[in-house]
């Protein structure tokens, strides 16, 4: 039978059959589930008991949660020190970088060597690190200076600056190895030209590297958005004894949908959450290819 | 690791700059290395600190030196002899290499298909495919934890796998990739009497390797350091994966943290010394991956 379709049929035959396994894998663990996490938002369930209908209620109890609002917040303040941050300091090691022949190579492998690490692992180099005294690497060291103490972890207002560091840190290797991609990209002659013209390097970089870099700075800020937006590895393993603390200052959403959803098992609430998290991530999305698409 | 072909270049251009003219432009360029070099160690402090201090006798441990007075492996003879760790290696060594191997074999394909195919529903399935990169892992946990439970898939394997078998980002990758394979190569091999299966195979995916190779990097790196599926699936201590094993591991009490950090390497040496050994391989992977991806 198959001999008789002409060349034509004979690839869509082939096409689908290629295509079959992979179409069942995304429709049932891709998009079913994500109309399930809808779909439970919906409801009232807490794993054992029957599922009933909640209508808004889940969204309604989250409205009037004010640890969802300071969760909210926590999720803001990440992603608003943590990309600004990263992408600031990547560019302006990417831009000297670019400069240096002698040892580039070495002095790359440095930059990148971070972000090959596993979250977990590192979350825990850095808790050791700040720890008291006489524990903790930060504070012997600021000890030796004669310098009194800081408390990182336990203090509300710098738990969560303390966590977001080792979050940086690991990205930023990435993010440097992008730049000096993107400013390799530019093509020589914008420089010969400046050069001819006699333009400072302020104004090269001002006028010439930054906006023909547009792309791979929406790239980055994107990339480093959602990721800090979806915090949990480094939060969870710094604070374990106080998951997101202390007192919830440094409890980001996905941690609140884990804690939700598996310490307390309320599936409804927690899906309700995961929805939020969705249509944050989904419109930061949008704002990039808008500013894409502007370009 | 210095690269060969960067040493000439260096040493020849500090020749150059010996010359009185270029005198400022150099200063500049010395003070740029000595920062640039300086941050580059500060960098890589957390991974030093992380080593040495696993190389070190507990009495040493809160000493700031970071060169250990006397290295000991007693910490990796104690953490290997515990037993767990030896699993959870074990179990992330598992659960990484089969899930690079089907996003190879699953990603090349579908992304072969809709680059060098022409079908109906071919435009579907490619945005279908597309939408995916959407949606948050995070919010599909709880439907993977009640399938898992309903299949009987929690603490396995396979529920720890599943939802990473294939991704769509590395099939957008492959599919772009495969762009690059002249439509001639796979016309030639069709009159040669190959079927599409054997022309994919042996005629495409060759073409393909460092894409290949690219998404293998990412695919493996992933698995090896996912944390918040595989804490949700496994329940059992046997079926720890790494990062999962390490998290309880340091939350046990009064563990020292000299295990911590012994713990903590054994999950980042291997990681390490994979990208030391292919580095400019992988950053320029990375590169590709980042751009075309």
């Amino acid at each position: 039978m198959y001999r008789n379709l002409t060349i034509r049929q004979k690839q869509i035959v082939w096409a689908w059959s290629f295509l079959a396994l992979p179409v069942i894998f995304y429709a049932v663990i891709r998009f079913y589930p994500t109309g399930n996490a809808i779909l439970i938002s919906f409801q009232n369930w807490n794993l054992l008991g029957d599922r009933t209908w909640a209508g808004l209620e889940n969204y309604e109890k989250l409205w009037n949660d004010p640890t969802f609002w300071k969760v909210f917040q926590n999720t803001f303040v990440y992603l608003l020190i943590g990309t600004p941050f990263s992408l600031a300091l990547s560019f302006l090691i990417a831009y000297h970088l670019d400069k240096l022949r002698f040892m580039h190579g070495f002095l790359r492998i440095l930059y990148f060597l971070p972000f090959m690490t596993s979250a977990v692992a590192m979350a825990w180099v850095w808790r050791w690190f700040y720890q008291d005294v006489p524990v903790g690497l930060f504070n012997n060291i600021l000890a030796g200076f004669g310098i009194p103490q800081i408390s990182f972890l336990n203090s509300t207002t710098n738990a969560l600056p303390s966590v977001l560091a080792p979050a940086v840190w690991a990205g930023l290797g990435f993010q440097v190895i992008i730049f000096m991609a993107g400013i390799r990209a530019i093509p020589t002659s914008y420089y010969e030209a400046a050069k001819i013209d006699g333009v400072g390097w302020w104004t090269i970089l001002t006028q010439i590297t930054l906006p023909l870099l547009r792309p791979t700075i929406v790239f980055i800020v994107v990339f480093s958005s959602i990721g800090f937006l979806r915090i949990f590895d480094h939060v969870f393993n710094m604070t374990t004894n106080n998951p997101g603390g202390p007192l919830n200052s440094t409890k980001p959403l996905v941690l609140m949908i884990y804690d939700t959803a598996f310490n307390g098992f309320d599936m409804g609430y927690a899906a309700a959450q995961t929805v939020v998290l969705f249509t944050i991530l989904l419109i930061v999305s949008l704002i990039q290819l808008r500013l894409l698409r502007s370009n | 690791m210095v690269a060969a072909s960067d040493i000439p270049r260096a040493s020849s251009n500090a020749l150059l700059n010996v010359q009185p003219a270029r005198k400022p432009r150099n200063m500049g360029q010395i003070i740029r290395w000595l920062l640039l070099f300086f941050g580059g160690i500060l960098m890589v402090m957390p991974i030093a600190y992380m080593i040495s201090t696993s190389l070190k006798w507990p009495h040493e441990v809160y000493n700031v030196n970071l060169i250990p007075e006397e290295p000991t492996i007693e910490n990796y003879t104690f953490v290997l002899e515990d037993g767990r760790f030896y699993w959870w290696f074990l179990n992330s060594i598992i659960i990484a290499t089969l899930t690079t191997i089907s996003n190879l074999l699953f990603d090349s394909l579908v992304g072969y298909t809709l680059c060098k195919f022409r079908f109906p529903g071919r435009q579907i399935v490619f945005i279908a495919i597309l939408s995916t990169l959407m949606i948050p892992t995070e919010m599909l946990v709880i439907p993977w934890y009640l399938m898992s439970q309903s299949f009987g898939w929690l603490d396995s394997y396979w529920g720890i796998m599943f939802p990473g078998m294939m991704t769509a980002f590395g099939t957008f990758l492959m599919k772009q990739f495969f762009e690059s394979v002249p439509d001639d190569f796979i016309e030639a091999a069709r009159i040669d009497g190959l079927n599409e299966l054997q022309i994919w195979w042996t005629v495409a995916m060759p073409l393909v390797k460092p894409a290949l190779a690219a998404l293998a990097i990412f695919v493996f790196l992933g698995n090896w350091t996912a944390f918040l599926w595989p804490l949700i699936v496994t329940n059992s201590v046997d079926m720890y994966t790494i990062p999962v094993g390490l998290s309880g591991f340091g939350d046990e009490a009064d563990v020292a943290w000299e295990l911590i950090m012994t713990g903590a390497a054994v999950s980042t040496i291997p990681t390490l010394v994979v990208f030391l050994v292919f580095q400019r391989f992988i950053i320029r992977g990375v590169v590709m991956a980042g751009l075309k991806g």
